[in-house]
Formats: C-alpha cells, sequence, structure tokens
C-alpha cells in the first residue's frame, strides 16, 4: 500500500487541462444561422407556409427527441440543438402547400426512427432529415410533389413544374440560354421545396460556414463540380441550370457536410462529393426513371457508403 | 548566424490561449533555500538513479546522491549541504511514486560545495567532456527527461547533422525558457559550442517560436559572431511545435520514421535550458541541482519564473509567489496541455518541472463527454495525422488491436484533440489507455518469452 499525502482538496483530471471554444451546440448553432437567409428567402417566396412547415416540423423533432430520450432513460439531449437543426433542414425540404400533419409526422420519423433508435446523435447512419424526406416522398407522393403556390415566372405560368421536371421531361425545343431562367433559379423565384430554391441565399450561408470553419469546402466543392461536370459533358442543359435547379446547392452544403454521416477525413470527403454528385446526376438524367430530382437518394446512397470510404481513407501517419 | 523563418509547416495543430504574458515579463528569481527538499531518485526517463545515501547522512552541496543505473538513466545530486532525514516513496509530478531522499537543509551553506572541476571546454576532449555530461546528471529539461548524455551519444553507424535547440516553449504559460533565453543567452551558447565539440560539428538550428520576439534578439545577439552553420529558425506560433519530430521538420524537412529517435535522420534536440546546464556542468562543474519553474494561473497571487533548488515543494514554491489566491480548483505540473493534474502541495519539483500552474473555478471546465459527432476537429488537429475520433471510439469498445491498427502507438499524447472536440470526449486519455494497453501486452509477451527461454534451457 502507498502512504497517503495530506490535503487533496484540488479536482484530478486527465491533460489536456484546456479546451477550445467550440461545443456540439456552438456547431449546430452556427449551421442554423447559417440556414437564417434560405429560411428568409423562402418565408419571402412562400410566405406564412413556410413559416408554419418549419414551426411544425421543429416542434414534431423537438417534442420526439424529448419523448425519445424520457422513454430511453437518457440524459435530455435537445440542449445540443441537433433536433431544431434536423426540423429546420427537414422543412426547407418540404413543398411549401404539404399538409402540416405530414410534416409533423417527417419529423417524428426523422427524430423517432432515424435518430433515437439508433442510440441519438453520433450514432445514426443516415441523415435523418433526409431519411424522413425518402419516407414522405413514399408515403405522400402525391402531396410531397405539388408544386402549386410559388411565383413561378419566366416558363410557363400556367404549369406548377420545376425546372428540373422540365429537364426530365426534355422541354421541347425550350431556350435553356435565357439569361433570365438562371437568375430566377439564383435568386429563387422558381418552384421547388421552400428552402432550395435560393441558391443566393444557400451560398451566403455556406460562405459563414466556411469562413467559422464549422464545415471544409471538400463536400461542397466536389459535389456541384461533379454536377457541373456532369452536365458540361451531356450536353443540352446548360450546367449552370443543374447547378441552381433542385436541390444540389443545399444538398452539397447543408445536408451532405453532417458530421455524422459522412467520411471524417478530406481526402474521404472529396470521395463522398463526387459520389453525391455522380448519382444525383445519374438520378436526374437516367432515361428509365420517373424522378426529377436525385439529391436527396444521392445523399442517403453515399451517407451508407461513408463507412467504408473511411475504412479507404485513412490519414496517414505523421513521419511515414 | 541568420535568422530565418521555418519553411516547414506541420499539418494540424491548436491554437490554445497562451497567457504567456501573466509571467513573462518576471526576471528569474532564486528561491531562499527551503527547509526541507524532497529529492526523487526518478527524475528522468529511464531507469530510477541507484541512492547512495542512507538516513542520518551528512552530505554537501552537490554531492552524489544517486548513481545512474542503466543506459537510460541519470546520475541524481544532493542541490544543499544538509542531513537525509529519511529516504521514503513520494508522489511525483506526474503521479508517480518513486523513492526520495528527504534533505534537511543545513543553517549554514558557506561550506565547499562537492562540484566537479572546472573543465576547459576547448582543451578537454570530447570523452571528457561526455563524461561531464553524464556525471552531472542532465536529462532534458522541457519535460520528458530524456538523460542528455544518451542524445550526445550517437550509436557509431550515425552522424548527428544537426543540432536542434527547443526554444519552442509552445506550453501555454510557460515561460521558463523563455526567460533563460533571455538572461543566460551567454550560457546557452557556451553550451551550444560544448555540444557541437562532442558531436563533431552539426549544423546547428535554434528553433523559437515567433511569439517570442524578445528571445529571438537575445539569441541573434549572443550568437552573432559564431562561426560555422548556425541559424535561429522562427516557428509559427502553433501547438505543438515544441513537439521534437515537428521541430525537426521544421528545421530540416526531415521526418523522423513512427517508432525512431531523432538520430536516425542525423538530428539531435535539445531543450534549450539544459544547453545553459550543460555550460554550468563544464565550465562551473556545477551538477544539474536547480532548475527555473515559471509559477502562474489565475490562481496564483504573483506569477513569477522561480530558480529553486530540485526537491522543492511546491507549497514553498506557491509561498514565494504569494501564495495561492481563494479559490483554487486545479493544480497542474507543467502545462495546461500535457501537464500533470496533481492533488496537493507537498510534491516536490524535479528537474522537469517547468511549470507549476495554480487554476481557480474560471478557468477549470468541467463537462461531460458526449458520444462522437464524427466532426473531424481531430483529425484537423492531430500533429500525428492520426484519427483520433477512430482510435478513441475503438477504445471505447475496448478492440484495443483496432486501436493499433489506427496507429495509436505515434500518438504524442499532445492534447490537441481533446482539445478541439466539441463533445469534450477525453480523446487523448483514450489514447493513453490503448497505448498503455499495448505496452503491458508486448512486456507480457516479452516475460513469456523470456520464460518459455528459461524453460527450454532447464
Amino acid at each position: 500500500m502507498l502512504p497517503k499525502q495530506t490535503g487533496e482538496k484540488y479536482l484530478l483530471s486527465s491533460s489536456p487541462h484546456a479546451h477550445g471554444p467550440r461545443t456540439v451546440s456552438s456547431l449546430m448553432l452556427d449551421v442554423i444561422v447559417a440556414l437564417l437567409p434560405a429560411f428568409g428567402c423562402a418565408i419571402f417566396f412562400f410566405g406564412l407556409r413556410a413559416l408554419l412547415l418549419a414551426g411544425t416540423c421543429i416542434a414534431a423533432c423537438l417534442v420526439t427527441e424529448a419523448l425519445c430520450r424520457i422513454a430511453m432513460k437518457r440524459e435530455n439531449s435537445i440542449g445540443d440543438l441537433s433536433a431544431v437543426l434536423t426540423g429546420l433542414l427537414l422543412a426547407l425540404n418540404l413543398p411549401p402547400d404539404l399538409p402540416l400533419w405530414m410534416a409533423a409526422a417527417g419529423g417524428v420519423f426523422a427524430i423517432g426512427i432515424c435518430k433515437q433508435a439508433f442510440g441519438g446523435l453520433g450514432y445514426n447512419p443516415f441523415n435523418p432529415a433526409l431519411a424522413a424526406r425518402a419516407f414522405m416522398l413514399i408515403s405522400f407522393t402525391g402531396p410531397m410533389t405539388t408544386w402549386s403556390s410559388s411565383a413561378w415566372q419566366g416558363l410557363d405560368a400556367a404549369t406548377t413544374a420545376t425546372p428540373l421536371a422540365l429537364v426530365k421531361k426534355g422541354a421541347e425545343g425550350f431556350d435553356w440560354s435565357q439569361v433570365a431562367i438562371i437568375k430566377n433559379l439564383f435568386l429563387g423565384n422558381v418552384n421547388g421545396c421552400i428552402g432550395e430554391t435560393s441558391a443566393l441565399a444557400l451560398l451566403l450561408g455556406a460562405a459563414y460556414l466556411l469562413c467559422r470553419r464549422t464545415i471544409t469546402w471538400h463536400i461542397p466543392v466536389s459535389f456541384i463540380g461533379t454536377v457541373f461536370v456532369f452536365a458540361m459533358i451531356q450536353g443540352g442543359v446548360p450546367p449552370l441550370v443543374h447547378v441552381l435547379s433542385g436541390g444540389v446547392v443545399l444538398g452539397a452544403c447543408f445536408m451532405a457536410t453532417d458530421y455524422v454521416t459522412s467520411p471524417i477525413t478530406a481526402k474521404g470527403k472529396l470521395i463522398f462529393g463526387c459520389g453525391c454528385g455522380l448519382l444525383t446526376m445519374l438520378i436526374r438524367t437516367a432515361p428509365t426513371g420517373a424522378y426529377p430530382e436525385g439529391v436527396s437518394f444521392s445523399i442517403l446512397i453515399m451517407n451508407a457508403i461513408a463507412p467504408l470510404i473511411n475504412r479507404w481513407t485513412q490519414p496517414k501517419v505523421f513521419g511515414k | 548566424m541568420k535568422t530565418i523563418k521555418a519553411q516547414f509547416g506541420f499539418k494540424g495543430g491548436v491554437h490554445p490561449q497562451y497567457h504567456k504574458d501573466l509571467a513573462a515579463e518576471q526576471p528569474i528569481e532564486r528561491l531562499p533555500l527551503p527547509k526541507t527538499l524532497a529529492i526523487s531518485m526518478s527524475q528522468h526517463l529511464g531507469a530510477p538513479a541507484k541512492c547512495l545515501v542512507q538516513k542520518g547522512d551528512v552530505v554537501a552541496k552537490g554531492q552524489l546522491i544517486g548513481e545512474r543505473n542503466g543506459f537510460i538513466s541519470a546520475n541524481v545530486h544532493s542541490p544543499a549541504a544538509g542531513t537525509v532525514a529519511a529516504i521514503e516513496p513520494r508522489m511525483g509530478p506526474v503521479g508517480n511514486w518513486t523513492d526520495a531522499v528527504i534533505l534537511e537543509t543545513a543553517e549554514d551553506q558557506s561550506g565547499e560545495a562537492a562540484f566537479m572541476p572546472p573543465l576547459d571546454w576547448k582543451s578537454a576532449s570530447v570523452d571528457e567532456l561526455r563524461a561531464r555530461v553524464n556525471d552531472a546528471g542532465l536529462c532534458g529539461m522541457g519535460g520528458a527527461g530524456f538523460p542528455t548524455v544518451v542524445k550526445l551519444t550517437p550509436p557509431p553507424d550515425k552522424h548527428c547533422e544537426f543540432l536542434v535547440l527547443n526554444g519552442a516553449e509552445c506550453e501555454p504559460y510557460l515561460t521558463s525558457d523563455y526567460r533563460n533565453m533571455r538572461e543566460h543567452a551567454d550560457r546557452i551558447r557556451l553550451g551550444v559550442e560544448i555540444m557541437r565539440k562532442i558531436l563533431s560539428g552539426p549544423a546547428v538550428r535554434i528553433a523559437i517560436e515567433a511569439n517570442k520576439p524578445a528571445a529571438i534578439e537575445a539569441m541573434e545577439k549572443a550568437f552573432a559572431d559564431i562561426d560555422g552553420n548556425v541559424e535561429i529558425v522562427v516557428l509559427p506560433t502553433l501547438y505543438p511545435q515544441g513537439s521534437e519530430k515537428h521541430q525537426i521538420y521544421a528545421c530540416t524537412k526531415r521526418l523522423v520514421p513512427p517508432g525512431a529517435l531523432p538520430i536516425s535522420v542525423g538530428c539531435v534536440v535539445e531543450n534549450i535550458s539544459t544547453v545553459a546546464a550543460i555550460a554550468d556542468a563544464v565550465e562551473k562543474g556545477k551538477p544539474l541541482i536547480e532548475r527555473v519553474t515559471t509559477v502562474s494561473g489565475d490562481g496564483i497571487v504573483r506569477p513569477c519564473n522561480i530558480l529553486a533548488p530540485i526537491g522543492t515543494s511546491y507549497a514553498d514554491l506557491v509561498a514565494f509567489a504569494g501564495g495561492e489566491k481563494e479559490g483554487v480548483r486545479k493544480v497542474i505540473s507543467g502545462g495546461p496541455m500535457m501537464g500533470f493534474n496533481v492533488p496537493n502541495l507537498q510534491i516536490a519539483t524535479t528537474k522537469t518541472t517547468s511549470g507549476l500552474l495554480l487554476f481557480t473555478a474560471a478557468s477549470v471546465f468541467q463537462y461531460s463527454s458526449e458520444p462522437c459527432i464524427n466532426c473531424g476537429s481531430c483529425v484537423r488537429a492531430c500533429p500525428m495525422q492520426l484519427n483520433p475520433a477512430y482510435i478513441s471510439r475503438a477504445v471505447e469498445a475496448n478492440d484495443i488491436a483496432m486501436a493499433e491498427s489506427f496507429g495509436v502507438m505515434n500518438c504524442l499524447e499532445c492534447g490537441a484533440c481533446s482539445f478541439s472536440c466539441p463533445a469534450y470526449r477525453d480523446v487523448t486519455q483514450f489514447c493513453r489507455r490503448a497505448k498503455a494497453s499495448l505496452r503491458a501486452a508486448a512486456a507480457a509477451a516479452k516475460a513469456k518469452a523470456a520464460a518459455a527461454k528459461e524453460g527450454l534451457k532447464v
């Protein structure tokens, strides 16, 4: 036995005894703040519906999170803000006229099934908001693909097609080179999910995240770059239309960059982003497929591959 | 001699708050000799020294009281004249229990010190100089305490091409190397010349972080007229720039392979305060019996740099620095990134005690760890380019083999991963646990192999 020394009045812990400023909730808050411009645009273009959808989704996510933690007899985790972020991201991925109960069901599914069932934040294999969206697309196919209430200008005012639906159909004789189309896509004056229409607002948010070093450039750049290059090689529809329409910017900057479900190393992130871009374009342009948009599914598929990518891309030890 | 900016930075690293201003401008002050010293027999890396005294012995200042015991080991000397009151296990600064000589210092210190005869480094042979470094019990004073004579004795097939002096002092709060560079630049220069002679004339690189302009200036002045290939390398301020491997890379672009010593790429790295101690050992015959310790943190009344005999209790250092403030919650030996948390102030300094930090509740963060969110902060922070997230998860799952496959044995335990982890996971501690079990497993396997061999002989 070792001799005792007196006066143990100080705390004991292992080094390091200093910590950086980052916490999980501060990271989540960064992303929420970065989504505010897009959310603002959603309210601007779709009005009260956008607010209602976001409120419903966030409330559903928070309640589900709290109830799940109680049921699992674990510490309450709503303080880490990840449920708020999931709710907001889910809402931004919904069409404006979706019945609110469906939005709520999506929120419950996102947190209950896609996140807490796996053990909570850090353990979910798939992005909860996207997995919930996939669930909703299958369960509520009609309402999830109805785009009716935006101020769609530039094409045929009578149709309620999204730009991507036109791409899929071929939009015979349509002149894609019109500058107005690109401008509307960039600013967000088009049909689509409430948060994905304005590329400008999304890119502003992404720039904020990059400046704060909350995310790195690897996934957004490789994702969007792959879409661009694919469209360029394919010809026909201008690459910028592909990049700016649908969920590419939202997906590349905010969904594919989800820490938990994307690779951890820079190299892995590049592979992940390229894979997302490639799959997006394959789904969008495959002549046999019926679905005009591929961002959600491409990210979900890459989520499934992320652990493998991690295995391939372990960093090389300094000195080796 | 010229001053250059480091050309080769490393990936990773973190920027802790440095707080060096607390003690940086405080000149080194000598502590009045404490009444009692507790001199550990294990102040260096490697085997503890063999204790040469017994209870009741009267010893002189500088007398050898512990003998180097093995290849990686170092001598220990008495820092003062006095009487051995006891030889008993004491807790050291790193939480280890080792035998210590408890010395009641004599009132009268006027007697002749038992120093070694002074050597003229110019006329002395390399072997004499090397023997002196050994006899003086010198070891790296930066933290690890690697015996200096081992570094200065390259294997016959290796030649030292670069002598790198580590003046980075990248740990927050610590300023003891900084003060030595400013106040004892001439000693450092002499030490460099002696080391150059022992290592048969390598190029010299003096590595200092850019946030210490006064130290850089002092070194420039001291080395202005030196002959040969000597450069002051200004390193970017980035933790852990003081890591041996990263410093070698910054100064020479050479990479030390995993598991190898710097000499494998023709480099010897030595802490800058140790270099000054080499000068004292040769020129004055003075063994390593005292060192500068920075006493700082928001829990100390008067942060300062104290020159104290080895074996001084933390309580004596704190009292000299004006005492502790109300509400001190944490005491750390060394810096906040790699230092060890100690339970009380009864612990005594060793040759490697560069700092003693007292923190109040305001600087002590208490936390609960959350699951890993895979954010990659630790991967980006790791200077060894490991994957601390995966290592920590493997250790959590008790899969040490998996942790090994991720290269955990290369971990420096620098703390950059834990520092940057937003989920407040004890990533560094997970790595330590993996390393400890791997070392234990290796030792057990070795013992088993040896036993099997013995068995065959019988």
